[in-house]
């Protein structure tokens, strides 16, 4: 039962950043029915942003409590800025090109950002430091930190404030507009490529606010850090239907339970045959079986008609 | 010079659009040539032809979605060539579509308060710190949404989806929405098509109403019954080219049309 428990609480944390992630997916292909495979990359540069302003103001005289939102709001203008370029230079002059174009252009941006984070902070896995004192806690036998808990604490503040954004304001009524009829949005005196950089940017903060998440819980950052976590959090995506945000949010707080209770009952389930090293295993037997059974996901409704 | 039904003089005579000479060409295809017409404030003005005349053409480029190739469009008195669609939706162009075009997965509601993202302003920041400013205008695009309904004769099901609205619903929602970005000028695409009588017969009302309020309405339809009750006057498009213009009774006996409509040499 605590085993049960544990794993509970790690799948939500885990959970938690991949549907940080997803959403960035899921708002790109909704507007643009692009898979943005770049995403993952995104998070990583938040982390490794995020990393290089707090080792920065280590040294100085600068409290924790400043610390942190300063590199936070680093990561996240960083990322915001990124996600632009991105879609200014590799996606944007595509935007009518045959759909394997910019699909293909998205693992070539991912390769480049890859190599180009690799060439900057190298190939080495980097600490990221502990800035605070992470408590643990003991819940009903089941052991919960601090770090964990505000990964659960902040998605569910940044997600509801997501939700508030798209469906109780202008710019989110503009957004879906966008999404569901580009001719018509265009005609309702929507400025159509303002309403995609600014998607572009919105998913990138996520994405940086997620890649602090994972760096804070594991202590390590990677230049790689970002090709498996983009790839589950598509999954997830995927798994909760894509183009629908609450299915990203459900399909990644899945996923990550999926994988957590996984990795900790497949040993026992095996008879020790196979361990929790075929974690990732979980996520991608998870696509293959939406793709199979349910391609449009759990809460989507269209068939995705687009590569 | 035909008389205006409803407006004074003084407005009578007040063109609000004036297309000179427009031509559009797809490749070797003339979509438009040498198109002339003037549209006055507050006329309902029908544009019709066969399939394939360029109607919808014209609606295009009076909207931005196509650029024009050659002549000039004035409108509201100032000029306009290789505008983007918002300049002109700006401008006071509103239109609805042949194929009706709404946001199918938003509510009846949210489609119109989309029409008033032009003449709002709030951006992100004013909106998720509930800003006083963002929260009034926010109440205000609804409540201007509401009215828009109930005018339209939609308001019994505000929060409905719009791909779950009837047909002549949607048609309605449509010209609710484009009514949302305050046009000086209304242009619809055949919005009678698929229309049962009665629902012809509020369509015809509704545009009435709409012209009474000082808005110009363009119409593009194949009711010719609908087209020569409604309008003050009538331009026949036919390969691009415009061949007769004028008050119903007059464009109804010109043997040009007759001959396009019907087929043959013109008598």
């Amino acid at each position: 039962m605590e085993i049960f428990l544990q794993q509970l609480i790690n799948g939500l944390v885990q959970g938690s950043v991949y549907a940080l992630v997803a959403l960035g997916y899921t708002m790109v292909y909704g507007i643009l029915g692009l898979i943005n495979f770049a995403h993952g990359e995104v998070v990583m540069v938040g982390a490794m942003v995020a990393l290089m302003s707090i080792n920065a103001m280590l040294g100085s005289a600068f409290p924790p409590a400043i610390i942190l939102p300063v590199a936070l709001f680093a990561a996240i203008f960083a990322c915001m800025l990124l996600g632009y370029s991105i879609e200014r230079i590799a996606y944007r002059p595509l935007r009518h090109a045959p759909r394997l174009a910019p699909l293909i252009t998205a693992i070539g941006v991912s390769i480049v950002l890859q190599t180009l984070a690799m060439i900057i902070w190298g190939r080495e896995y980097h600490a990221f430091p502990q800035l605070f004192p992470n408590q643990s806690h003991n819940f009903g036998g089941a052991v919960i930190n601090d770090v964990q808990l505000a990964i659960i604490i902040i998605a569910l503040l940044v997600m509801s404030m997501l939700m508030l954004l798209v469906h109780r304001t202008r710019l989110g009524r503009a957004m879906r507009a966008v999404a569901e009829n580009q001719s018509a949005a265009i005609l309702m005196g929507i400025n159509i490529n303002q309403v995609i950089s600014i998607t572009f940017m919105l998913g990138s903060a996520l994405a940086a606010i997620a890649g602090i998440m994972v760096s804070a819980n594991y202590g390590v950052v990677h230049y790689y850090m970002g090709f498996m976590l983009g790839l589950k959090a598509f999954t997830a995506a995927v798994l909760g239907g894509i183009g629908n945000l609450r299915g990203a949010m459900l399909g990644g707080v899945l996923l990550g339970l999926i994988e957590s209770l996984g990795a900790g009952y497949i040993g026992t389930l095996t008879g020790g045959f196979m361990g929790s090293n075929y974690q990732d295993a979980f996520a991608f037997l998870v696509l293959i079986g939406v793709l199979i059974f349910r391609p449009s996901g759990l809460l989507g409704e269209r068939v995705a008609d687009r590569a | 010079m035909p008389q205006n039904r409803t407006l004074c003089m003084t407005q009578a005579d007040n063109p609000l659009l004036q297309l000179l000479g427009i031509h559009k060409h797809f490749g070797g295809l003339l979509a438009l040539t040498d198109v002339t017409l003037s549209i006055r404030q507050g006329e309902i003005y029908g544009l019709i032809g066969p399939n394939g005349a360029g109607k919808t053409t014209l609606f295009n480029i009076l909207t931005g979605l196509y650029q024009l190739d050659g002549g000039t469009f004035n409108f509201n008195g100032n000029t306009y060539s290789r505008c983007k669609p918002h300049v002109l939706a700006e401008a006071g162009i509103a239109r609805t579509f042949q194929n009706i075009r709404l946001f199918p997965n938003m509510t009846a509601q949210e489609n119109v308060m989309v029409g008033r993202h032009l003449r709002t302003q709030n951006g992100i920041w004013a909106a998720l710190r509930r800003h006083p400013a963002a929260r009034r205008e926010e109440k205000e695009s609804a409540q201007r949404a509401s009215e828009l309904l109930q005018f339209v004769g939609i308001h019994r099901s505000p929060q409905t989806l719009a791909k779950n609205l009837s047909y002549g619903e949607q048609r309605r929602l449509e010209i609710a929405r484009a009514l949302a970005t305050d046009p000086l000028l209304l242009a619809l695409d055949e919005p009678a098509a698929g229309m049962n009588a009665t629902e012809t017969a509020d369509l015809k009302r509704l545009l009435h109403t709409i012209r009474n309020q000082g808005i110009t309405v363009l119409l593009i339809e194949h009711d010719v019954k609908l087209i020569m009750d409604l309008c003050d006057r009538i331009a026949v498009l036919n390969y691009g080219r415009k061949i007769a213009e004028g008050m119903p009774e007059e464009v109804r006996s010109n043997p040009e049309v007759i001959a396009a409509y019907l087929g043959g040499n013109p008598a």
